[in-house]
C-alpha cells in the first residue's frame, strides 16, 4: 500500500488540491466583505441559543466549569465535522462535469472539500482562543497535543467522506439518511452536555465514539483537565486506543471502497 | 527500423450496462428485491490501432458511433471492458476545453485552476501566464469574473491554457470550431506549428472532413462501434461520407455494363478489352485513389489477330463530362503491337493531381492514325479520387516568386 500512496501524492496532485481549496476559499469569501463574518455567524448563533438554553432554562451547563468555552469548542468541532462530511459526500457528484471530461485523481476532490472545511475550522478556532482569553483559561502545555487530535478529527471526517461520496454516486437518497444520522449524532456525542452526566449503562458506548474521544480530549487539553475523557471512562489507555483503531479501520475501508468505485464514477454520474 | 509508437490500443471492447429500471436510491434497493435486469450496450467492439510519435491521427464517426467513448478510454476517463491501452509518454487527460471553469471566479483565478486540472504547477502557470493571456487576447479582462466573458472569450482562454499543457500526446475533440474567424485561424496556425515540429502526437476527433484531411496523416472511421477503416485521411473522409450518405455509395459504385456488353461495343472488334483493374500505390486493386499518390490502371485484352502499330488511349472525364485527362501510347512515344491472344497493358501515373470526385474511365484501341477504333469502353464511376477540394480540374503545387 505504500507505493500507491506515494503515487497519489505527486506534486501535480497536491497542486491541484491546493488550487481547488484556493478557488473554494475565494468563492466563499468574495463578493461580501462580511463573507468571513457570515461563516462565523452560524456556530456563534447556535452557541448563543444553546448557551442561554442550557445555563438558564435546563441548567445543564452550570455544573460544567468554563461551560461557554466548553460548549463553543464542541460546536466548532461539530460544525467542522458536519461541513466536511456533507460537502465531502457531495464532492464527487458535485464535480460530475469535471469527472466526465478529465481524468484527474478523484481523491483530490474529496480531500480538497475536507480542507476547505478545515480552513473554516481554523478561523472558528481563533474565536475559541479569544473566548479562552476572556474566560481567563490558563494556556497549558497540553495545548501542544491539540494538533494530533485535530489530525485525528480530519482523518476521521476524510475517511467518512470517501465512503459517503462513493456511495452517494449510487444512492441518491443517502443525503437524507446522513442528515438523520448527523442529527442523532448531535445528541449522541457530548457536545452540549458533559459526558459525566451520561448514565453508567450507556457511558461506554458513548465514550467509544471517536468524536466523543476527540471532543473530550480536546476539552481536557485546552479548557479544563476536569473533563471526563474516554480514557478515564475505561480507566486505561485502551479508551484512547480503541477509538483511534476505529478511525484507522475506517481509513482502510475508505481506501479500499473508494479505489474500487472510482474507476466507474465517470460512467455512473 | 522499429517504429516509435506513442499510443497502442489493443482489442478494446467497451460495454455499458443499461439497467431497465435504474435504482438510484437505497429505498428502491430495499423495496424491490428482484434482481435488476440489464441491457448490454456495446459501445466499442474490438478496436485496435497504433499511433506513431509525431503523428496526427484522426478519428471520425457519427454521433453515437463510439468515437467519444474511444477518446475517453484513451484519456483514462473510462475503463475498457476488455483490451488494453498503452501510452508511451504523457497524455493530456482532457477531452474538452475549460474544464472546471467557474463563472464566479476571475479570469486570472480560472487560469490557475484550469492549469492545475491539466497537471500544471502554479510556477509553470505563472511562467506562462503572460503568454496565455496574450494568445487569448484578453489582457484587459483578466480581473473580471468569468461570467462577464462572452462564450467566445471563454473558449479562447480555455484554448490558450490547454495549449500550454506540456504533454506529448494531445487529445482534441472538435476544438478548431471555436472562437471567431480570426481566432480560428490562429489556432490552426498553432496546429500547423505542432505538425511542422513533429514533437507532439495529436489524436483529433472531428466531423469536419476538410480539417481532418488537412491535418491528419491517418484517420480511423468508427461506425456502429466498429472500426470500419483506418489509413489515408482523404480515403477515410470518403468512407465516412459513404457510411453516412448511402446514396453516395451508389454514386461511386462502378457501372461496368459497358464492359459486359462486348458485342454492342463500337469498333472493329479485332481486339477486346476484357477487364480492367485500378491499382493503388501498394499495387492492390482499389478504385479509390488519394490525392498525391501513385496509381495505375491495368487493362486485360484479347486480340483476335496480330496487330501492328496500334494506339491505346485512356480518358478520364469528370461527373459533368468534361474531359480532364486523355493520354495515349502514341503521344507518349510508346510503340505498341499486339500478338494474337491475351495480354495486359498498364498505364501508371506517378502522382494523382486530379480534383476529388468520381470519374468516368474511357479506354480504347485504335489504328495508328486514330481514325478507326478497334474497341472502346466507357465505364461510369470507374475511379474515385479523394482529397481536399480545390479550384480547377487538377492541382499541381506551384512555386511563387515576386520581383
Amino acid at each position: 500500500m505504500a507505493k500507491p500512496l506515494i503515487k497519489y501524492l505527486k506534486p501535480s496532485n497536491l497542486n491541484l488540491i491546493r488550487e481547488l481549496v484556493a478557488s473554494d476559499f475565494k468563492l466563499r469569501y468574495q463578493g461580501s466583505v462580511l463573507g468571513y463574518l457570515w461563516s462565523l455567524l452560524r456556530p456563534l448563533f447556535m452557541f448563543g441559543v444553546l448557551y442561554v438554553v442550557f445555563t438558564h432554562v435546563i441548567r445543564l451547563g452550570n455544573s460544567v466549569p468554563h461551560y461557554p468555552q466548553y460548549l463553543l469548542l464542541g460546536l466548532v468541532m461539530w460544525t467542522f465535522f458536519i461541513e466536511a462530511t456533507v460537502s465531502g459526500m457531495n464532492a464527487i457528484t458535485g464535480h460530475g462535469d469535471m469527472i466526465r471530461k478529465v481524468s484527474i485523481p478523484k481523491y483530490t476532490i474529496v480531500v480538497s472539500t475536507m480542507l476547505s472545511a478545515f480552513v473554516n475550522f481554523c478561523f472558528n478556532m481563533i474565536i475559541v482562543f479569544i473566548f479562552m482569553l476572556f474566560g481567563h483559561i490558563e494556556f497549558r502545555i497540553t495545548l501542544l497535543l491539540v494538533p494530533f487530535l485535530i489530525v485525528e478529527l480530519m482523518v476521521f471526517a476524510l475517511a467518512l467522506s470517501f465512503i459517503l461520496s462513493a456511495l452517494y454516486v449510487k444512492f441518491r437518497d443517502l443525503s437524507h439518511i446522513w442528515d438523520v444520522i448527523l442529527q442523532a449524532g448531535f445528541y449522541a456525542t457530548p457536545i452540549i452536555y458533559s459526558m459525566s452526566i451520561v448514565p453508567k449503562r450507556f457511558i461506554k458506548f458513548v465514550a467509544l465514539n471517536p468524536l466523543a474521544q476527540i471532543f473530550q480530549d480536546m476539552r481536557s487539553f485546552m479548557i479544563t483537565p476536569a473533563t471526563l475523557t474516554t480514557k478515564q471512562v475505561f480507566n486505561s489507555q485502551l479508551g484512547r486506543i480503541i477509538p483511534i483503531l476505529i478511525v484507522i479501520a475506517l481509513c482502510f475501508i475508505a481506501f479500499w471502497y473508494f479505489r474500487k468505485s472510482s474507476g466507474k464514477f465517470a460512467e455512473e454520474l | 527500423m522499429a517504429k516509435d509508437i506513442a499510443l497502442s490500443v489493443k482489442n478494446i471492447y467497451k460495454d455499458f450496462l443499461l439497467p431497465h429500471e435504474r435504482k438510484n436510491t437505497i429505498k428502491e434497493y430495499v423495496l424491490h428485491f428482484s434482481k435488476p435486469t440489464y441491457e448490454k450496450q456495446h459501445a466499442l467492439k474490438d478496436i485496435s490501432f497504433e499511433v506513431e510519435r509525431g503523428e496526427f491521427f484522426g478519428i471520425v464517426g457519427r454521433n453515437g458511433s463510439g468515437k467519444s467513448t474511444m477518446l475517453k478510454i484513451i484519456g483514462g476517463i473510462y475503463q475498457p471492458t476488455k483490451g488494453s491501452v498503452q501510452v508511451n509518454g504523457t497524455l493530456t487527460p482532457f477531452i474538452e476545453l475549460g474544464i472546471g471553469f467557474n463563472a464566479e471566479l476571475s479570469g486570472r483565478d480560472n487560469v490557475f485552476l484550469n492549469g492545475a486540472i491539466l497537471g500544471l504547477t502554479r510556477k509553470e502557470v505563472q511562467k506562462k501566464y503572460n503568454e496565455i493571456v496574450e494568445f487569448a487576447e484578453l489582457e484587459r479582462f483578466m480581473d473580471q469574473k468569468l461570467k462577464n466573458y462572452s462564450s467566445g472569450m471563454q473558449v479562447r482562454l480555455a484554448f490558450s491554457i490547454a495549449m500550454q499543457a506540456h504533454n506529448d500526446i494531445l487529445l482534441i475533440d472538435e476544438v478548431l470550431a471555436v472562437g471567431d474567424e480570426r481566432f480560428q485561424r490562429k489556432s490552426i496556425e498553432v496546429f500547423e506549428n505542432i505538425k511542422k515540429k513533429r514533437d507532439k502526437t495529436v489524436i483529433f476527433v472531428s466531423h469536419d472532413m476538410q480539417t481532418i484531411q488537412q491535418f491528419c496523416d491517418r484517420t480511423m472511421v468508427i461506425h456502429d462501434s466498429k472500426m470500419k477503416f483506418i489509413g489515408d485521411s482523404a480515403r477515410a473522409a470518403l468512407e465516412y461520407k459513404k457510411l453516412n450518405f448511402p446514396e453516395l455509395a451508389q454514386e461511386i459504385t462502378v457501372d461496368s455494363d459497358s464492359l459486359a456488353r462486348k458485342d454492342q461495343r463500337a469498333g472493329t472488334g479485332k481486339v477486346r478489352i476484357t477487364k480492367y483493374e485500378i491499382l493503388n500505390e501498394e499495387n492492390q486493386v482499389d478504385n479509390i485513389i488519394p490525392f498525391g499518390k501513385k496509381f495505375a490502371i491495368k487493362f486485360y485484352y484479347e486480340s483476335a489477330e496480330k496487330l501492328e502499330d496500334v494506339v491505346f488511349g485512356v480518358g478520364l472525364k469528370n461527373k459533368k463530362g468534361d474531359s480532364v485527362y486523355g493520354p495515349n501510347t502514341k503521344e507518349s512515344k510508346f510503340p505498341l503491337s499486339l500478338n494474337k491472344g491475351k495480354g495486359e497493358i498498364v498505364m501508371s501515373v506517378k502522382e494523382n493531381v486530379f480534383s476529388p470526385g468520381t470519374y468516368i474511365l474511357d479506354a480504347g484501341f485504335f489504328n495508328d492514325s486514330q481514325t478507326i477504333s478497334h474497341d472502346y469502353i466507357s465505364i461510369k464511376n470507374a475511379i474515385t479520387f479523394v482529397g481536399i477540394e480545390r479550384h480547377g480540374y487538377v492541382y499541381i503545387q506551384p512555386e511563387w516568386t515576386i520581383s
